[in-house]
């Protein structure tokens, strides 16, 4: 979008440049672009710790709008599988000042690439933690918004489902900040846009919706549930999630603890997938304790520049790093 | 905006203005007046071309908006956030306005440091949400976007929904331009509900020019006239400055 009179400067970095903070006077080097959205991009970058994320935009007011998000979500009590906030600040160049901030960098695949290989079980067992951090975000208040699976991404060994891209979250009862169509109830004509649990429930129905439609589909006029449901029957692919899509599209789930347990009922019942034993068991013994210890080492790197940090205890963190990455 | 009322003109056209005064003057104006002016310009399939960017461009920086350039078929997504975060902008503004006054005239929100910022947009957030919003939409009928209405009204009926899931109050008022005698004529007058415009689109007889800035002149009038009114008798709705929140 051309927003010519607000903060429209050049906000692009290159590989190589250390990017200096103004006021925390952390030091980043961009290594490369890893995208690019509607407002911002994001760079890999390395910091003192290891590799992080940066994500700058040519709007320093939403820069300070996500990272005040990321800041308060990631710090709710059950929330686990977002990137941990690790810095905000503003770097001066030769075009002016850009503002930035700096998140944990989350290796891995994007959610639908994944998927494409792999029996039709993991998207249950990926679906499964997501709606459990859902349902911890909506206890605080918060609603995911821009659930897609762009937003999503699955780690390797352990492997695990990671949430990026907080532009969309939106305190509940407000409207809600940012959709894409294809997941949005409004789009669908099955509601409004104001944040609530029941609007990310119905997107994580098409979620699943667009494992089995993956250059998804428009609406027809008029649009609505029967046009839905007729998408639905129309895959077989998509038969074992069946009920729990429809529910969450008509959106009769009280809250994401309720459809994560029916997910988990039709995952477990043993009929429904072929494989599904085999696989199911590294996902759900390990990844949630594994990336806990991953998530808290960045948020004590925030705190190096505050404390006495000597460089014997750097050194350990460094190779407690490596023993974890490795 | 003293009302804590936000005022826009969404323009919606699909090329450059051929008659009349110069929009852009118009809309220099308009944002002298307290309205902000965003633009869209929609561009046919294959048509690279992007005509009348600079204008467009040109007219939403005069008038204290947004713009931006689209196909038809983005048009949703488009007017959605360019009308959001126009609100913001003007919002931001008051906001900046007032941080110059607490901190020094020559203080803006980057002279804080990030976490007392994080506060601010909270506060022009929580605004944001609740504040009033007098949008007036003024569409380009000229022969050439006969084939752009049906998308122009699909996009208007989902800002709806969007602006709608708002706390604040909505109004809205749709006007198309040329209009038959005069620079424009009135589809729907002031309303909470948009949905009436369903078929307002069909009434309209297309014509040759494009005189987007007289056009303009008349939809700065409506909203000076409203805004007239409204000062009468709404004294205790209070300014912006005095919400919670702040
Ligand atoms: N923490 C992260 N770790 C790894 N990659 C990331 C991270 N954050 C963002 N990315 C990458 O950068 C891309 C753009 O990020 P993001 O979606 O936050 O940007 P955006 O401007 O909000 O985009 P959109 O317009 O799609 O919302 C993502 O698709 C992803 O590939």
């Amino acid at each position: 979008m051309r927003d010519p009179s607000w903060n429209n400067r050049d906000y692009s970095f290159y590989p190589g440049q250390v990017v200096k903070g103004k006021w925390h006077g952390n030091h980043y080097r961009i290594v490369r672009l890893l995208g690019e959205g509607a407002i911002g991009k994001v760079y890999l970058a390395e910091g003192r710790g290891g590799l992080v994320a940066i994500k700058v935009s040519r709007e320093s007011m939403s820069v300070s709008s996500e990272a005040s998000t990321l800041r308060q979500v990631t710090k709710v009590h059950g929330v686990t599988l977002g990137p941990s906030f690790l810095d905000m600040d503003d770097v001066i160049t030769k075009t002016g000042v850009t503002s930035f901030y700096v998140m944990e960098y989350i290796k891995g695949e994007p959610f639908l690439n994944f998927l494409r290989e792999k029996n039709m079980e993991w998207l249950g067992i990926l679906v499964v933690p997501l709606l459990k951090d859902l349902y911890s975000m909506h206890q605080a208040g918060w609603i995911f918004g821009d659930l897609k699976p762009e937003n999503l991404i699955v780690t390797a060994q352990p492997i695990s489902l990671r949430w990026i891209d907080v532009g969309g979250m939106t305190k509940v009862g407000r409207a809600v900040k940012e959709y894409t169509e294809f997941f949005d109830r409004g789009y669908w004509g099955m509601g409004d846009r104001k944040a609530a649990p029941a609007y990310d429930l119905f997107a994580v129905s098409m979620l699943m919706m667009n494992r089995g439609y993956l250059s998804r589909f428009k609406r027809e006029e008029p649009g609505g549930i029967k046009q839905l449901m007729r998408r639905l029957r129309d895959r077989p692919l998509l038969d074992p999630y069946a009920p729990v899509i429809e529910k969450g599209m008509q959106q009769r789930y009280k809250d994401a603890l309720m459809m994560k347990n029916d997910l988990l009922n039709l995952l477990t019942k043993g009929e429904t997938f072929r494989h599904a034993p085999a696989v199911k068991k590294p996902v759900k013994s390990s990844p949630v304790s594994r990336q806990k210890k991953k998530r808290a080492l960045p948020k004590e790197r925030i705190f190096k520049g505050v404390l006495p940090t000597s460089a014997f205890a750097s050194f350990l963190l460094f190779v407690y790093i490596l023993y974890l990455v490795g | 905006m003293k009302q804590g009322t936000v005022r826009q003109i969404l323009l919606l056209t699909d090329g450059c203005s051929n008659s009349g005064e110069d929009p852009i003057a118009i809309a220099t104006l308009a944002k002298e007046e307290g309205l902000s002016v965003n633009v869209i310009g929609i561009m046919d399939e294959g048509d690279e071309s992007a005509r009348g960017l600079g204008e467009i461009e040109a007219i939403a920086q005069a008038g204290g908006g947004m713009s931006d350039v689209v196909y038809a078929k983005q048009l949703s997504q488009t007017v959605q956030m360019v009308t959001r975060k126009a609100m913001t902008q003007t919002i931001f503004g008051v906001v900046n306005r007032e941080i110059k006054n607490i901190l020094g005239s020559n203080k803006e929100m980057e002279d804080l440091p990030p976490e007392k910022r994080e506060d601010l947009i909270e506060v022009v957030e929580e605004i944001g949400e609740n504040a009033s919003l007098d949008i007036l939409v003024l569409v380009d009928t000229s022969a050439s976007m006969k084939n752009k209405l049906p998308r122009v009204q699909e996009a208007l009926l989902d800002l709806a929904i969007s602006l709608n899931s708002r706390t604040g109050e909505n109004d809205y008022c749709l006007y198309s331009f040329p209009g038959k005698r005069n620079p424009v004529d009135r589809l729907l007058a002031w309303t909470p509900q948009l949905d009436s415009l369903k078929g307002a689109f069909k009434k309209i007889t297309m014509s040759g020019v494009t005189p987007t800035g007289p056009a303009l002149k008349e939809a700065m009038k409506v909203h000076l006239k409203r805004m007239k009114k409204e000062e009468g008798y709404e004294d205790d709705e209070g300014s912006f400055m005095e919400q919670p929140g702040l």
